[in-house]
Parts: C-alpha cells; structure tokens; sequence
C-alpha cells in the first residue's frame, strides 16, 4: 500500500472505539432504544413470553436440524460433482441448479400445498404409520429448508473438493491409505476447511430463511410476532423484537464460527 | 404470467435502486467521513443479519405508514402506495446492503495507482467515480452482482408474504381455486429456472463483454 491508503482505510493506529462521533451515535442509539422502551407498548410481552420462548426454541431447532441434514447431504452432492462419474456429477448439477433457480418460498409451498395435497388421494399412505407425521406442516419444512441448504452447500464444497491440492491427495495415496481413509482424513478435512467462511455465512443465510415456515404454519418465533400482531393490533414492536432476537442469533452465529475457524491451524496457501 | 411480469418489474427495479444504493453506500464507506463510515456500516450489518422478510414486513407497513403520516404533517393528503412501489422499495433497500459490501470489495480490488493516477490528473471526484472507479471496478463486481440479481428475483417471492401479487402469490391463487396446487407449483418452479438461465446467459455476455482487455481468468464467477 502507497500513501494514499489511510485515505481508503481507517487507521488502525487509533483507538477504534472511543471516537467523540461513535459517542454521539451511542448516544443517539441509546435515547432510541429507551424512547422505544418508554414511549411504545410493552404490556403484551409478559402473556406472549411462554409462546415466544417456544418460538426462539423451534427456530434454532429447526436451523441446527436443517443445517446438519443439509451439510451431511450437501458433501456427496459437492463429491459428486467434483470428482463423479457423469452420472453422478450431472444428476447432482441438475438438482443444485434448480433448487438454487427457484425461490424457497416456492419450494416450501410445493412441498406443503402440492405434495400434501397429493399424499391423502392415495389410501396406503393414509394407512401407513407415517401419516400422522406427514400431516403435520414441520415434516415439510424441514425437508425444504434440508434441500435448499444441500444445494446450495452442495454448490460450496465442490469448489472446496476442487480446491484441495492435488499433492496432498497423492501424498495420501503414496501412504498407501485407502480410498475411504483418503476421503476422511485428507479430502474432507481440508475441504471444509476451506469451506468454512462460506459455510458461515450459508448458515446466517439458513437462518434468515427459517421464518418462511411460518406460512405454512409452523409456529417458529416469527409466527409468534404475527400471531402477536393479528392478536392485539400492535404492528411494530413486535417486529421490532424480533428483528433484534435475529440480530442477536446471527451475532452468535458469526461469533461461533468465528472461534470453530480459530480452532483450525490455518497454514494453507 | 402477469405474476411473471410483476415479479421481473419488481426484480429490475429492486436491482436498479440497490445497485444506486450500492454505489453511493460503497463511496461513503470509502471516502466519506467517519460519520457516514458508521451509518453505512450499522445499514449494512443490520439489514444483512436480519430476514428479509421480517424486514419486508416492517418497511412495508412502517414505511407506508411513514410516508403518509409524513404527507399528512405537510398537509397533503394521505397517497396509496401501491404494491408495486413499496415492493421495489423494501427489496432495493434490501438489496443495497449488499450491493454496498460488493462494489466497496471490488473497489478495493482496483489497483491502487490507477485511482492515484486519476487524481494526479486532477479530476474532479465525480468523473473519476464515472471514468474510472466505476469502469475498473466492473469486472470484480460482476460476479457478486450476478448473484444479487438472482437472489433478488428470488426475493420477489417473499412479497407474496405481504399480500403482493407476483408469480408465487397468483400461482398460490391459481392453485387454490382449481385444487391442482401441484401442476401449478411445478408450472412457476420451471418459470422461475427459466429466469435464472435466461439470466445467466445475459450475465455471461456482459461478464465477457466487462473484463474485455483482461486476461481471462481460469474459473469466473459461480
């Protein structure tokens, strides 16, 4: 960097926090904050507690669910497409392109009003054991969120199976490990290595996409602030609410794949 | 198809206004006083760790109800902000946080002396932005905004939410007064792949067409 870089760059040489703006911003967002509190209604808060505690809960369980299903689905697919045979590689491009070309709102509606309206004309699903489950909306959800999440994923780790050195690959070989051995100490280790940043934010883009299934009424945390506004005609604070309960969960989010990242010895080029 | 061409309108303009937001959000972080530093950056981070469709909800509702309480202090009468408008609002305003961090990213990645050079010539602020941050930067843009534009048309979906009706929301209408509600999913699923390879074929001409004179590059863009 030449000299004109401080103009492009905060200097870092300074303390970053205590900047007389930064303490007149606090202090604007501070006075925000408790005219929110003072001049805005609270009082419905303590009958929606229970409901809203049970939301938070069945949002991150359906994130951390969708999540895991999807990484664990997303690396054949990524494996697949980077080093499979083409019948392989292409079923798995086909499926990644068009769940990534479609609107997950328009999956989820295809899986819950199409298929759901298709499952009860036929009688041995009716009969079967699963249909008490599959007439519940959170089945669908769940598998939306999965497919989008794998596809996407998917996409991800065949550029981080790509990306792997070759000679590392041949090193293993030369070890004489198997090809089993290869793939889960070598491959897949480096591969989500390399995968992780995106991974993180993937997860924060999962999470953002979780209150979808509140429209074909799962009951997440956002269904409680729709169900608090249709109650008691109040319109923002609700929202409000609820859009710091994400910023809260996306805050712990980045800061846990911060230090999963900071675990990993990071010596690759 | 008249959901199609809504969903298009608004994907276009939703686009156009985040891509001017992008510009203007990209040039305070980067030049502007540590002021506007800090707005840029609380906007950006704000609208990026949030749904968009809990945001949908709130600049919908509180932004009409914003505008028209504002026209009622000035003494006008309160307007009907169509669908259309508000739509094309929430999701440029949406989109402009991450057009911001895209175009801020691939104005860093210029290198530097071309900018030097541009100021050692004495140009004035605003033809340099037009001749030569906005030309240099295209080419490292591209691929982030490609995806915007394929995020945002997918977006379009979300204003179905609100009551909008674009291609999900009349597919959902189509589908509940004929029963077929899987025929139509299908129907707008394959529309909207449609788009998104219609898209990538556009965005592989302007991509070749942006990165002219530069060495190509062995993987462009996903």
């Amino acid at each position: 960097m030449s000299a004109a870089a401080p103009a492009t760059t905060t200097p870092a040489t300074r303390s970053e926090w205590l900047q007389p703006h930064r303490i007149v911003l606090i202090a604007i967002a501070a006075a925000l904050v408790l005219s929110a509190i003072l001049f805005m209604r609270w009082d419905w808060l303590p009958n929606y507690y229970d409901l809203a505690l049970l939301g938070i809960w069945r949002t991150i369980w359906i994130l951390v669910v969708t999540v895991v299903l999807g990484f664990m689905l997303a690396v054949p697919l990524g494996l697949a497409q980077a080093a499979g045979p083409f019948w392989l590689a292409w079923p798995a491009k086909a499926f990644c392109t068009v769940i990534r070309g479609t609107p997950l709102l328009l999956q989820l509606w295809l899986l819950y009003y199409g298929l759901g309206s298709l499952f009860p004309h036929f009688p041995w699903i009716r009969q079967s054991e699963l249909w008490p489950i599959l007439r519940q909306a959170w089945p669908y959800a769940v598998v939306a969120l999965t497919l989008s999440y794998a596809a996407y994923e998917g996409e991800v780790m065949r550029g981080a199976f790509a990306g792997v050195p070759r000679g590392q690959l041949e090193a293993a070989r030369a070890f004489g490990m198997s090809p089993w051995k290869r793939f889960r100490r070598i491959w897949l280790p480096q591969a989500i290595h390399r995968a992780l940043p995106t991974l993180a934010g993937e997860t924060v883009l999962q999470l953002k996409a979780t209150p979808l299934v509140a429209t074909i009424t799962v009951i997440d945390i956002y269904a409680v602030a729709s169900r608090v506004r249709q109650d008691t005609f109040i319109v923002y604070e609700p929202l409000l609410l609820l859009a710091l309960i994400y910023l809260i969960i996306t805050g712990i989010l980045v800061f846990a794949f911060r230090k999963l990242e900071a675990r990993i010895p990071a010596r690759l080029g | 198809m008249r959901g199609l061409a809504n969903s298009v309108q608004i994907a276009l303009g939703a686009f156009g206004l985040g891509l001017a937001i992008g510009i203007a959000g990209a040039w305070g972080k980067l030049y502007g006083s540590p002021v506007v530093r800090d707005l840029m950056e609380i906007y950006t981070t704000v609208v990026r760790a949030v749904p968009e469709l809990v945001l949908i909800l709130l600049l919908y509702y509180a932004g009409t109800d914003l505008i028209n309480r504002a026209l009622d202090s000035f003494g006008y009468a309160p307007v009907d902000i169509s669908g259309l408008a508000a739509g094309i609002g929430v999701l440029g305003i949406v989109q402009g946080a991450y057009a911001t961090e895209v175009i801020r990213g691939a104005i860093l990645a210029i290198p530097q002396g071309q900018i030097e050079a541009a100021r050692a010539y004495g140009m004035p602020p605003g033809k340099m932005l037009r001749r030569i941050t906005l030309p240099a930067m295209l080419p490292f843009a591209i691929p982030g905004l490609a995806n915007l534009w394929l995020i945002a048309t997918k977006d379009t979906a979300l204003l179905a939410v609100v009551g909008f009706n674009e291609l999900t929301q009349e597919t959902r209408q189509a589908g509940a007064t004929t029963k077929a509600y899987f025929t139509f999913f299908v129907a707008a699923g394959v529309l909207y792949l449609l788009l998104t390879l219609f898209s990538n074929v556009i965005i592989g001409r302007i991509e070749r067409w942006a990165r002219r004179g530069m060495p190509p590059v062995a993987e462009s863009g996903r």
